[in-house]
């Protein structure tokens, strides 16, 4: 069924269509419409779930981990202070094995007061133990929901699923619903290998000594390491199953590229259109959009570049101090490696400020006119 | 005597069931493990426990053991409510509308970290029961102050020159205020009015808050051979009444008084008051009056 919605809805659509049987949720701008859709949707029985309306996010997380340790898959949504206060429960839910999936509408972070998008809430959350998907339109949404319950209930990991305040979550597109079916299909009932029963008492986080602790991390690295490889594998049977592939990177117009644009999220499809309007200039562009973050696609990361003499990688996020937190990430899984592009680093579009075609335009001439990347951020788009 | 005649004469006021075993790591003469052991006994074995951070995080045992014999969720130190609330819902969800979901916090997850999530679930009057074992402090972390900790008393945070100077925080009064449908006070010293409480709350739907009397000799430095007496003494010199509270309005004294006590056997038990002078006796013993009458009206 083809249906037009908003990004949020479109996150509202993929849990009802996963058939999340607990949600718990806290409103923030701009996540609200994904908890009005879904308690609307609790409330009509459209979906069979319960809806814990908590009093903040903290709670919210940590409801959704009571109930995914009961055994019943669970959902929730948030953004920017949200997530942040979240912050340690993020971690309770990726060191106890507990698949929750999460919207995360991608806002930036007070002071001063912003709902514009960037990505340095999401970022910050890097090291959790969470896998990000970065979404560019509300489509993908939908599909990345669905398999990010498939991915996480494999591992017994959780996910995030991200798109950028107001350019997604606000945003009506035409979105293809799968049919209700095909998805029970595809995501059968959530069955984990342990819970909270009666029957089988176990003390599930209790105190870890040394001589424990170490292991149990070691475990989710390991894990984490063979899920490229699984997203692969689900993408393909979810585009056997509803003919749209998710996968790690998006490649656009790179076989033949002499520079490619490394983006996320929507500024990923404004990079597309610069790509078109550079090769009628007769510049050979193209774009790589990073769909996944965590775990980080290195083999896709240095397949995709590998062939490509000059790279700019277009951040909307700081890591202060640093650089920009995509091309820190991909400059470290470029190193050593005998073939690999030179490498430029961007940060535009901070705090919600639009990310233009110009910009792209602006950034591709500055990697152009350069031999070689200097340490310094190109800043584009700041009034200095 | 044969085991078969011990049996018929031996008349137990409270349940045999044991679902808590020796071999945990409290300190001797621990209250909350005598408060564990008996809600434990009136809620038997269909329960899922969620633990925050405090005492009986590390009292239950270190991965991967555990001296309960129920399933337990430890959580956040500010998330025992809505971890509870969550498993209920999740229960329910997978088919389980029996078993019992308790929250087991202590003063600090209670009174002061976990306040908010506490309120949250209560007023949402999510079908869970909420224990708190009050030690009067943080116990776990090496007796710190809380906003439970009572007027005068000694901990590492209130030294003895700089002691609290200000009342223990009324945890009972905030959550009458939600209109749960049952509350009860309840002290080791009288297990088969805690049992009785403990059924009771398993009875009840919708949010049930017990506040569990719960003496810690090592942070009140008394002997651990005085905790039942120390238990039994807060209640009948009325530091701590034991009563029930039904909808947030309907008021029912559990143990009555016939003599109230003065404070001062009790204070003498303890090291962490051993630095106040009379005046300062008097101002505990004011306030214990002031909220014995202020009680004693709201009952039946």
């Amino acid at each position: 069924m083809k249906k037009v919605m908003m990004g949020n809805h479109a996150l509202s659509y993929g849990a009802m269509l996963a058939r999340s049987q607990v949600i718990a949720a806290y409103p923030i701008t701009p996540q609200t419409q994904v908890v009005e859709l879904l308690s609307e949707m609790c409330a009509s029985k459209a979906l069979d779930a319960k809806f814990i309306k908590v009093e903040s996010e903290h709670s919210a997380m940590a409801a959704c981990l009571g109930a995914s340790l009961a055994g019943a898959r669970t959902f929730t949504a948030t953004s920017a202070q949200g997530l942040a206060l979240m912050h340690e429960l993020l971690h309770w839910a990726s060191g106890g094995r507990q698949p929750v999936v999460m919207g995360n509408i991608n806002r930036a972070m007070a002071p001063g007061w912003s709902i514009w998008t960037d990505q340095n809430d999401s970022l910050s959350q890097r090291d959790t133990g969470w896998l990000q998907f970065y979404c560019a339109s509300n489509q993908e949404v939908v599909d990345t929901v669905i398999q990010a319950f498939k991915i996480s209930e494999r591992f017994m990991i959780p996910s995030m699923v991200i798109l950028d305040a107001f350019a997604l979550s606000h945003t009506y597109e035409v979105v293809e619903l799968p049919d209700q079916d095909k998805v029970d299909a595809y995501l059968p009932k959530f069955n984990p290998p342990f819970r909270l029963t009666p029957k089988e008492p176990h003390a599930f986080n209790a105190l870890t000594s040394p001589e424990h602790y170490f292991e149990l991390r070691y475990k989710l690295q390991k894990d984490m390491e063979k899920i490229p490889a699984a997203i692969e594998e689900t993408g393909r049977e979810y585009e056997k199953a509803f003919g749209r592939y998710l996968g790690q990177v998006e490649e656009y117009r790179c076989d033949d590229a002499e520079f490619v644009f490394v983006t996320s999220g929507t500024a990923g499809y404004t990079a597309r259109v610069a790509v078109d309007e550079l090769r009628k200039q007769g510049i050979k562009a193209g774009n790589l959009r990073m769909k996944v973050f965590r775990p980080f696609p290195f083999a896709k990361v240095r397949e995709a570049l590998a062939k490509v003499p000059k790279a700019a990688v277009v951040d909307r996020n700081c890591s202060y101090g640093h650089h920009g937190i995509f091309y820190q990430e991909i400059k470290s899984a470029l190193y050593g490696e005998a073939k690999a592009p030179a490498l430029f680093g961007y940060i535009t579009g901070l705090g919600g400020r639009d990310i233009t075609v110009d910009m792209f335009r602006e950034i591709a001439q500055d990697t152009l006119s350069k031999p070689r990347p200097s340490e310094e951020i190109g800043w584009i788009g700041v009034k200095r | 005597m044969s085991a078969e005649t011990k049996k018929k004469t031996m008349k137990l006021t409270i349940p045999e069931e044991e679902l808590m075993s020796p071999g945990h790591l409290a300190c001797q003469g621990c209250g909350a493990t005598m408060a564990m052991r008996y809600m434990l006994k009136g809620l038997g074995q269909k329960t899922i426990v969620c633990i925050p951070a405090c005492c009986w995080a590390v009292i239950d045992g270190p991965f991967p053991h555990s001296s309960l014999g129920i399933p337990i969720f430890h959580c956040a130190f500010e998330a025992a409510a809505s971890t509870a609330s969550g498993v209920k819902a999740g229960l329910e969800m997978v088919g389980d509308n029996e078993t019992t979901v308790l929250a087991w916090a202590g003063d600090g997850g209670t009174f002061d970290i976990g306040l908010q999530a506490l309120s949250g679930a209560a007023e949402r009057n999510d079908d869970i029961i909420y224990v708190c074992y009050d030690n009067e402090a943080y116990m776990n972390t090496g007796i710190q102050r809380s906003s439970a900790t009572p007027y005068g008393a000694w901990t590492t945070t209130t030294p003895v020159k700089h002691f609290k100077n200000r009342p223990k925080k009324d945890i009972v009064a905030i959550m009458a205020a939600h209109r749960i449908p049952y509350i009860a006070t309840a002290s080791v010293a009288y297990p088969e009015d805690l049992v009785k409480k403990a059924k009771k709350a398993k009875e009840t739907r919708g949010t049930k808050f017990l506040h569990i009397w719960a003496p810690c000799p090592t942070g009140w430095k008394s002997r651990p051979e005085d905790t039942v007496k120390l238990a039994r003494m807060v209640v009948q010199n009325c530091i701590f009444p034991l009563y029930e509270i039904e909808n947030g309005e309907t008021y029912k004294m559990s143990i009555k008084v016939a003599e109230k006590k003065p404070i001062t056997d009790y204070v003498r038990l303890q090291g962490r008051f051993r630095h106040l002078k009379e005046d300062e006796l008097k101002v505990m013993q004011d306030e214990v009056d002031r909220k014995w009458a202020a009680l004693q009206k709201k009952c039946l």
